[in-house]
């Protein structure tokens, strides 16, 4: 029942080492009235009996919609070698590699996977990954206030407002100042940013591609958050790194976002990983797990977990973290999945979104009453102003099962009837147009 | 073996980009673009293949090898579970927060909603949030949902947390990042946090006690009642870190003991795997007038019996993105399901055996600090070892030359030389027995030939690794 091999003779001869006349004497030492007053579970069943019940649930799991959404999470394709690669049980069934030896596998793939996330940001030292996205922000914002010792962080209103929340979140305990600025239509508020910052500034907090879709460049921002020795923390959408520019090209001290898109399915909301990489100057004050290389004493290389002395295992409540166990099959899945595609694949993958998301802004942009609201460049999504309640909308689409977007009246009070369409490489042209004829027919029929 | 990136070959490609259907657009503003490419490896679908799998046979792992871990529950991850687990890999999350969009994933929100509601019923919690997404998350949850309540009550001036000094790192790690300050209480002879030292360290400045039970040297504290009692006096919360629930599960109720907030591992206990170092997921339950606290959204189950997702607006806010580590609770509730209250409470009694087992048979030749019968693990210090230059980690290095990854080594901090095995319920007597027979030739080798202990491992693909030199040179990519 519980995957219990003992037999009753196995069970009789360890009682007889023991000195134990039954099982439950070993729990002698939890006092009468400390005992369970109830632990009322349903019989357990067979594989058989499991799997009708589970297939059953994951019969109403939405698999029949066609996703416009993303809001950080993307309906990315994801080659085989991926679930193949990252199913093999010396990988998902081993524990953190705290006996290198035996953990080599785990450990180079946590430093190839390093690798990638620095060459994708344009940062020189990554993490072996945390949470997720909304967490990586948040550790990020309070990576900043350890380096420059300072109390305020000032997030970016079109940075996803989920992980606003988060952030705000994790600020609020440590008596830090989130200030928020309020995004100019669908782009952050460069002049606000910039007139935000002063000298107890520790970072400005902005995401690239944003919210709405916009993608900016953030230079003159780094420059100015630079000259009062406050951070530029940036988070990015991994997929886009194929064609945007990348935070470390923009100047960011720190590069972080949610890694889903890189090979993760969508799975109801997890689980995915978060990334953060930043310059090397700041190294030590980076969260979690970090893998090194190294040699052994006949002077062949391998892979180590190091500077752990900033870690909670070694530092307890003065480690830069409180993250234990990370996301590293998850991870292991981003690199592969970056791997398989190489680097002109990456490049391809990330044109095609662009190429998609364009005519998917023309065709939808053309639908009448509906304009476009971002001024500059997107990369695969973009906001759209409807003439009616966009939530309204959405909903109606929805039994035509259809996913039109994400409606923003519900994070951004006054945009009612903004809806942010998502358009990755994984939607056909048809299913393009097949949306447009739809909105016509929701708005005007 | 060489880095992928050194097996990239110029021109090489792999998995195809699919065509595309639309028109090429005009290219991004120079401004916004990236100039260079991302350098990835280009390597062929083949040497991809190769590379990983030979990389992952450089893994010792549950499905190959004993892996007594202590404190990681490093237990059989059932297949049919990953299977079920898989299910939902298609269903985006943003579509149970659009308007209307709940009806379309009513199978997910249902095994969020009986998920919350098995733990309950495990941890005798009156509420679950399955959100935080490992147990340092919901330590960290559990602490903002203590600071919620006391700040509700206009209580401002408690800024302690007491944590025992065998607690886990983690414990001290996410209370600091909740804002509070520290009070570490010793551990007394009799293996249990100082009642006295606690009872002294007490005051209206403290605003929780963090307890893990079983302790991190697998004994069950009989004095947390007491403990929870003496909290309460002082108007201070209690957190239960519920890493070790594999130990009693059907015998003892954190909720009904008193505790006010548990976080469990789902990646522990539940059966889940461990991933290489994750995923996992942590959940929190708390006491009835702390519900109202807890991270917003929640699943809710309406009067027809369908699920909806509500704003919590009295909760902490969102502490992730979602609804947690969805693949991983989908795991945890699918092994519930399968193994029943019955299986449950079996799981528990044969860890309890096994450890004790193992135990009583290493105590003649191990040093055992608290010897006493334990819990679903057992701390052993290679003191005596130590006399004769050999450490814990000679010993631990010398299982990995015999086939086994070694237990959990210094760690707890407060026993010196620390060995901590937890074999886990799913191991046979005879696998137990094979490394206790390693152990006890490791403890002779010790007295006789400690040189092969210090070599130790030579069958690996690298022998001990400089980490001096790891930390020194800081290279955590390549050029
Ligand atoms: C006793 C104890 N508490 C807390 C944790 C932290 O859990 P996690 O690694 O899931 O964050 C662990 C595990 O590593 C543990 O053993």
């Amino acid at each position: 029942m519980g995957y219990c091999p003992n037999t009753p003779d196995d069970i009789r001869d360890m009682l007889a080492v023991i000195g134990a006349a039954s099982v439950e004497e070993l729990f002698a030492p939890i006092p009468a009235d400390l005992r369970a007053k109830s632990f009322d579970l349903p019989p357990g069943m067979s594989e058989l009996e499991l799997m009708r019940l589970m297939r059953e649930k994951a019969a109403s799991c939405g698999a029949d919609i066609t996703p416009f959404i993303g809001g950080g999470i993307y309906d990315h394709f994801i080659p085989a070698a991926v679930d193949h690669l990252s199913s093999r049980a010396e990988f998902y069934t081993a524990y953190t590699p705290y006996q290198p030896e035996c953990a080599q596998g785990t450990l180079q793939a946590l430093y190839e996977y390093q690798t990638t996330i620095c060459r994708l940001t344009g940062m020189e030292a990554s993490n072996a990954s945390l949470y997720d996205g909304g967490t990586a922000v948040a550790e990020a914002a309070l990576m900043s206030l350890r380096i420059t010792d300072r109390h305020k962080v000032i997030l970016d209103g079109s940075v996803n407002p989920l992980h606003r929340e988060i952030v705000t979140g994790y600020l609020h305990g440590l008596s830090a100042e989130a200030v928020a600025v309020a995004p100019d239509g669908c782009a952050s508020d460069l002049a606000h940013l910039m007139a935000a910052i002063d000298d107890e500034t520790a970072a400005v907090i902005v995401q690239s591609p944003n919210f709405f879709g916009s993608v900016q460049d953030f230079r003159e921002l780094a420059q100015k958050a630079h000259d009062h020795e406050a951070l530029l923390i940036v988070s990015c959408y991994p997929i886009a790194m194929g064609l945007v520019a990348s935070p470390g090209e923009m100047g960011a001290d720190i590069a972080v976002g949610e890694g889903q898109s890189l090979g993760n399915p969508l799975s109801f909301g997890g689980p995915y990983f978060g990334f953060i990489a930043t310059r090397k100057r700041f190294i030590r004050n980076l969260p979690g797990r970090i893998v090194g290389e190294t040699v052994d004493h006949q002077g062949r290389r391998g892979f180590v977990l190091t500077l752990q002395a900033r870690e909670q295992h070694i530092k307890r409540h003065k480690a830069t973290s409180n993250i234990c166990s990370n996301q590293s099959l998850c991870a292991l899945r981003g690199l592969i999945f970056c791997a398989s595609l190489g680097e002109k694949g990456f490049g391809e993958l990330a044109q095609l979104n662009y190429d998609k998301a364009q005519y998917a802004k023309s065709v939808l942009g053309a639908v009448r009453g509906v304009d476009l609201l971002n001024d500059g460049a997107t990369f695969n999504e973009f906001t759209l102003a409807l003439p009616k309640d966009a939530a309204e909308v959405v909903q109606r689409l929805l039994d035509q099962g259809v996913a039109a977007g994400v409606p923003l009246g519900q994070y951004y009070p006054g945009m009612e009837r903004a809806l942010v369409v998502t358009v990755t490489e994984k939607r056909t042209k048809d299913e393009i147009d097949r949306l447009a004829a739809l909105l016509e027919e929701v708005l005007w029929s | 073996m060489e880095l992928i990136f050194e097996k990239s070959v110029s021109g090489r490609t792999g998995v195809r980009v699919p065509l595309s259907d639309v028109p090429k657009a005009a290219p991004l503003a120079d401004a916004v673009r990236r100039r260079d490419p991302v350098r990835l490896p280009e390597v062929g679908e083949l040497d991809l293949v190769r590379h990983y799998t030979n990389l992952s046979r450089r893994n010792f792992s549950v499905d190959t090898n004993f892996y007594p871990l202590g404190s990681c529950t490093m237990k059989y991850n059932t297949k049919v579970t990953e299977n079920a687990g898989g299910l939902f890999a298609s269903c985006h999350p943003m579509l149970a927060l659009l308007p209307g969009g709940d009806k379309l994933v009513q199978g997910p929100l249902a095994i969020v909603y009986e998920l919350e509601r098995q733990l309950a019923e495990i941890t005798g919690m009156e509420e679950v949030t399955t959100q935080p997404l490992a147990g340092a998350h919901g330590e960290m949850t559990g602490i903002m949902v203590i600071a919620a309540y006391h700040k509700a009550r206009g209580d401002q001036k408690r800024k302690y947390v007491i944590v025992p000094d065998s607690s886990h790192g983690t414990n001290p790690a996410s209370a600091a990042m909740a804002g509070y300050e520290i009070v570490t209480i010793p551990t007394a002879p009799y293996g249990d946090m100082d009642l006295d030292l606690f009872r002294q360290a007490m005051s209206d400045e403290v605003a929780a006690v963090m307890l893990t039970c079983p302790n991190t040297l697998g004994l069950f504290n009989p004095h947390i009642a007491e403990i929870c009692a003496i909290a309460h006096e002082g108007g201070a919360l209690t957190y239960y870190d519920g890493a070790n629930l594999n130990a009693i599960l059907g015998k003892v109720r954190p909720g009904d003991v008193g505790f006010d907030v548990i976080h469990v591992n789902l990646h522990k206990t539940f059966g889940t795997p461990h991933g290489g170092g994750g995923p996992g997921s942590g959940p929190i339950g708390v006491r009835g007038d702390l519900v109202r606290f807890l991270p917003t959204p929640r699943v809710v189950r309406r009067g027809d019996g369908s699920y909806g997702v509500e704003d919590h607006p009295e909760g902490i806010g969102r502490v992730s993105d979602f609804f947690g580590n969805f693949g991983i609770m989908a795991r945890a509730y699918a092994y519930i399901t399968l193994l029943g209250r019955e299986g449950l409470i079996e799981v528990s009694e044969q860890a309890v055996l096994n450890a004790n087992y193992m135990m009583a048979r290493l105590k003649e030749e191990y040093e055992l600090p608290f010897d006493q019968t334990c819990m679903h693990e057992c701390v052993f210090s290679a003191s005596r070892q130590l006399e004769h230059g050999v450490h814990a980690i000679d010993v631990a290095k010398y299982l990995i030359d015999r086939g086994f990854h070694p237990p959990t080594v210094y760690f707890p901090l407060n026993v010196k030389e620390a060995i901590m095995i937890e074999p886990t319920e799913t191991e046979s007597k005879q696998t137990m027995d094979a490394f206790i027979e390693v152990m006890l030739e490791a403890a002779r080798m010790a007295k006789e030939n400690p040189e092969r202990l210090h070599q130790a491992p030579v069958t690996t693909p690298v022998g001990r690794l400089d980490e001096t030199r790891a930390a020194r040179m800081q290279q955590v990519c390549c050029e």
